[in-house]
């Protein structure tokens, strides 16, 4: 690791320091130290925000459950109003990483760490192209192996997906995420934050190049300082798919809630992860007023797939993301 | 006192408790609390392993919570209660988890073993290790490539039960 200046943050305006270039925050750290490891980040200064107590709070507001940025993984999945009211997110909270990283990760850090391309994820200097760490030296994953990719969203660019289990369970509870940075106090609902190849693209305009760095809607010196999770009488559930039982990153996700009126679905929402940059979200309008049930929902939620690009490596996660939809409106179907 | 923002600083001065014992210490900023304890301090029972949060090795107990020391700043430890292998016996007599992982031969090379140890302790202590599916559960952040896994289910169960006796 690059030596850097260190600097304890006193108070949240503190953090508004980190431009993301040469300064950065760390909170956790378990995913920030390894991108000084790899040479992905190499700031000259670490502004540590870690010790803002004042960012831990969980707690319910009137119809609002408020999740502070620096509350930890653990913290929020055991949390007994995230579990009672936002079951999906406990259950991608507890899914994640390993007890002991949980301990450390804080659930603001959490939604931005990048992707796990093992392409990109490699010490510098990078024997390949990859356009996230060297704009415009090409993508060795879109030909190459790419059976953890997108298969939605992507570019000839980049097609890397973002590999975050609560940002696919606090988009599908439609929550948001406030963010506060120099001048400015803004909300933005948790299943725009991040984007994916086909936006960054549209917004990059003439930095074209640059398009397979812009990753989410944060400016720079902006920093997450809180969720906010409406509680409704839905109920929710999250099914990650990964090759170890636990201590694993998704092939596929899925976070759901549903409401089943005389067992009939009423109303559904369902969130993708791990197949794209950013949260995909499936339309629900084909199995409202199917019942919950394996044997109905399948066909439906292929075909609300039929729209998935895999690449060469990865056609597996189309049938792989309808079972694990099914699978999760199933579980929180039951619980209705 | 840490350096406050303006008075950024590559060398910081931390004072925190490590088994028990006050410590205070010159450190560049960019020390991992894993590199502190083994190459100045000397304790060598807390294994670099990956390097990279992967293997769980590194596990150790700040302020009594597991957590893995490659993913942590002796900095971000500054005014923390540290516990590493080296500190859980009381002089000659095993923490219970120790001797628990003999009894059932819990481990084989025993690299992963002072991580695997650590973990079981807060494992214990968080009231996760009411079953065999809930130890491999949260176990699960210590790799252990001889593949004792049963045993080492086996001894955290089996101290467990003599730890609520």
């Amino acid at each position: 690791m690059r030596d850097f200046a260190y600097a304890l943050a006193e108070r949240v305006e503190d953090a508004f320091a980190a431009n993301g270039g040469d300064v950065f925050a760390i909170a956790g750290g378990t995913e920030l130290l390894n991108w000084m490891r790899l040479g992905i980040a190499a700031p000259a200064t670490l502004v540590d925000i870690g010790r803002l107590d004042s960012l831990r709070t969980i707690r319910r507001t009137g119809d609002m459950l408020e999740i502070g940025a620096l509350a930890t993984l653990n913290e929020v999945g055991q949390h007994a109003a995230v579990r009672e009211h936002a079951r999906a997110l406990s259950q991608a909270c507890l899914a994640a990483a390993s007890p002991q990283i949980r301990n450390r990760a804080t659930i603001g850090g959490n939604l931005l760490q990048k992707t796990r391309c093992a392409y990109f994820r490699a010490e510098a200097p990078l024997p390949w192209g990859c356009n996230k760490r060297e704009p415009g030296s090409g993508c060795a994953a879109r030909d190459g192996l790419n059976e953890r990719h997108a298969i939605f969203g992507w570019t000839d660019q980049c097609v890397a997906t973002m590999p975050s289990d609560p940002a696919v369970a606090l988009a599908a509870l439609d929550a948001e995420v406030e963010l506060h940075g120099p001048g400015s106090i803004r909300r933005l609902p948790v299943r725009d934050l991040h984007l994916c190849q086909e936006e960054a693209a549209a917004l990059a305009g003439d930095r074209a190049d640059a398009a397979a760095t812009v990753e989410t809607r944060l400016t720079p010196g902006e920093i997450i300082v809180r969720y906010l999770v409406p509680v409704t009488s839905a109920r929710s559930a999250y099914v990650k798919v990964r090759e170890r039982a636990s201590y694993e990153y998704a092939l596929v996700s899925a976070a759901v809630t549903i409401a089943v009126e005389g067992n009939r679905i009423a109303r559904a929402s369902i969130m993708l992860g791990s197949v794209a940059q950013k949260p995909w979200p499936l339309s629900t309008e084909t199995i409202i007023g199917l019942p919950p049930e394996r044997a109905a929902l399948l066909p439906a939620l292929r075909q609300c797939l039929a729209d998935a690009r895999p690449l060469e490596h990865n056609r597996y996660k189309v049938a792989m993301a309808a079972g694990a939809a099914m699978r999760a409106l199933v579980e929180a179907g039951d619980l209705a | 006192m840490l350096p406050r923002l303006g008075a950024a600083a590559s060398r910081v001065t931390i004072a925190l408790t490590v088994n028990g014992k006050p410590v205070s210490a010159d450190v560049e900023a960019r020390t991992t609390i894993l590199d502190f304890l083994r190459d100045r301090l000397g304790l060598t029972g807390i294994k670099k392993g990956c390097n990279e949060g992967a293997c769980g090795t590194c596990t150790l107990l700040i302020d009594g919570q597991r957590m893995n020391g490659c993913l942590a700043l002796a900095v971000q430890c500054d005014g923390r209660d540290l516990t590493t292998i080296e500190g859980l016996a009381d002089g000659d007599r095993l923490h219970p988890v120790q001797e628990a992982f003999i009894r059932c031969d819990a481990f084989q090379c025993g690299y992963c073993t002072p991580g695997q140890i650590l973990s079981a302790v807060a494992c214990i202590d968080e009231g996760h290790a009411g079953s065999e599916a809930e130890v491999r559960e949260w176990m699960s952040g210590n790799i252990c490539r001889c593949a004792a896994y049963p045993q080492i289910t086996a001894a955290v169960l089996e101290s467990t039960a003599r730890m609520e006796r």
